[in-house]
């Protein structure tokens, strides 16, 4: 069954993506699951897990930006690759295909929100500020 | 305003690709506006069957770019459909042969049967794409119906569907019956003031070597052959789980032609054992569409996939994807009379017509260079030299995988054949291989 797996498989840890180098490339995972990290002063601070289906690496297309995060496969996994210019070709014919992108994005705000409000709750409870 | 609203009611007639994602994003966007609509699919095939009566008589490819905007969509193609996922193609022609990988090192092509395997599958390992995409229709809640339809007609300015026992009312009616069934006859009913379709025949033969065999010899790799037969536009053998699939597409395919693909030299070096280059036991010729429906809709009826317009030779499942998410797209968003078809759909499905007129333009030089050996040659060199260097100046090898792979659109990559470049280049090349003595044919590659 494996000759019928699509994308590229990657190994346990292996980085698909990593923090701070240029984006032209946008991933979905086919199989398998991924970490997303973020690099700090003190080392990698998870992020998130993202399974099959998910989409990441959007981001890059949207903005000149480098990439935000290092993702690396936890476990085998394969992932599609979708590069810049044949993704943008297709929404520009089909524009409904930016929606599911637009909802992956609302969906890391309201936990983003949710994350945040649970930290400035934290914080102030350490510091005693309401 | 013929708009859907809730308790909608829309009939689609065939149960394809074309009728299954129509379905399927019809009900996805009704979702997304918050209405309750009832889609009902007739099909009388049962699509997990083996042999003729479970297949939609294809090559069996799902395009580079069909695989990403299903995966953008959310759907994905799992390996209990996808029989071997290509990331390469080797281009033979009379003597030599030429692998070449695509880019990014990745399987992006997605080899599949469209139904339940050829006609002396023993054990059956994978499902056919139709039956998976009908029953994504049915996981968002369309009803399949398992019944004939016996005529559609109209009742009190609504399309009509007549089964045996009972007729069904519908606010729309698509028709997704492509271009080999009976289904097209119901039109003639409605008064469809269209000029219907053109048609050829093609050749699809499965040929059962087993996976071993088939992982060896023809690897993940789509074999494209660039060989001197008259009539033959475009021929493929595609590795699939245990069968290899052979694809001829061109004018008036027959016996003499097959037989003369089968004999070719170029051909028969593919095969580990050139005796088994031969006519599976599970063979057809489907029509294949190569001029599109004039009008493909009219108030409250829409024509999808084969049926209306689709691209020449290649992506047939691409252009039912797009014309039917183009389709749902307008009648859930804007509204299903034919003005509403004719704003929203109508540039769609005349994109992929004007495309095909490219894409007959590209076929045409493609002949010109078969029949001239230097000009193969050059073709064959110049991708060579472009495998040693930089991806990005791979201008040859990209021109050739979009046009045997159908990733993109014709007009593009005749756009992309214009570029100073890559003219200079193969003018060069080929002045450089008319100055040549032809070489023998080379050793078989295995990849």
């Amino acid at each position: 069954m494996y000759e019928g797996a699509l994308g590229h498989e990657y190994a346990d840890g292996e980085a698909i993506c990593r923090q701070g180098e240029p984006g032209d490339r946008m991933f979905i995972v086919q199989s398998g699951r991924v970490i997303v990290e973020v690099a700090s002063g003190t080392g990698a601070v998870f992020v998130t897990e993202l399974k099959g289906g998910d989409i990441f690496g959007e981001m890059a297309l949207v903005e000149r930006r480098p990439r935000s995060a290092t993702v690396r496969a936890h476990g085998p996994v394969r992932v599609l690759t979708l590069d810049k210019r044949a993704f943008l070709r297709q929404v520009h014919e089909d524009p409904s295909l930016a929606y599911r992108i637009l909802e992956t994005m609302s969906r890391r705000i309201r936990r983003l929100d949710a994350e945040l409000s649970e930290y400035r709750r934290i914080r102030s409870q350490d510091t005693g500020v309401t | 305003m013929a708009t859907l609203e809730d308790g909608a009611r829309i009939g689609v007639i065939g149960g394809g690709p074309a009728g299954s994602l129509f379905a399927y994003f019809l009900l996805t966007f009704a979702r997304r506006l918050d209405l309750d609509v009832c889609v009902d699919i007739y099909e009388p095939r049962d699509f997990t069957k083996s042999g003729p009566a479970g297949c939609n008589m294809c090559g069996g490819i799902v395009s580079e770019s069909l695989v990403q905007a299903l995966a953008i969509d959310g759907i994905t193609l799992p390996p209990s459909i996808v029989q071997r996922g290509i990331d390469s193609y080797v281009l033979h022609t009379d003597t030599q042969s030429l692998k070449i990988d695509t880019p990014l090192d990745e399987k992006r092509i997605a080899a599949l049967h469209r139904g339940g395997g050829p006609r002396d599958i023993t054990g059956r390992r994978w499902r056919g794409l139709d039956s998976h995409l009908l029953g994504l229709a049915e996981e968002v809640g369309a009803h399949v119906h398992r019944t004939r339809v016996g005529e559609v007609g109209w009742d009190d300015a609504r399309p009509q569907v007549r089964l045996s026992d009972r007729a069904e009312t519908y606010d729309l009616l698509a028709f997704a019956t492509g271009v080999n069934s009976n289904g097209l006859q119901l039109l003639d009913a409605l008064g469809l003031p269209a000029r219907r379709f053109r048609t050829t025949k093609a050749y699809v033969t499965e040929i059962n070597l087993g996976q071993e065999v088939i992982g060896q010899t023809f690897g993940n790799s789509m074999h494209m052959f660039l060989i001197n037969i008259p009539r033959l536009d475009c021929a493929a053998i595609i590795p699939k789980g245990d069968y290899v699939t052979v694809c001829l597409l061109g004018r008036d395919i027959d016996k003499e032609l097959i037989g003369a693909f089968f004999r070719n030299p170029a051909v028969r070096r593919c095969f580990a054992d050139p005796a088994a280059a031969r006519e599976g036991a599970c063979h057809c010729s489907p029509k294949i569409n190569i001029g599109e429906t004039s009008r493909p809709f009219v108030d409250r009826i829409v024509l999808l996939g084969d049926c209306g317009a689709t691209r020449l030779y290649k992506d047939g499942i691409g252009a039912a994807y797009r014309t039917a998410k183009a389709a749902a797209r307008t009648a859930m968003f804007s509204g299903v009379a034919a003005r509403d078809f004719q704003k929203h759909y109508w540039p769609v499905y005349r994109s992929i017509a004007h495309d095909n007129r490219f894409g007959l333009l590209m076929f045409t030089v493609v002949h010109w260079i078969k029949a001239i050996r230097p000009l193969v040659a050059a073709v064959v060199t110049m991708s060579a030299r472009e495998q040693a260097g930089a991806p990005r100046r791979r201008r040859m090898s990209t021109v050739l995988w979009d046009m045997f792979t159908g990733s993109a659109p014709y007009r593009e990559i005749f756009l992309r054949t214009l570029a100073p470049p890559f003219i200079v280049r193969f003018v060069w090349e080929s002045c450089r291989m008319a100055m040549r003595r032809p070489k023998p044919a080379e050793e078989p590659i295995h990849v």
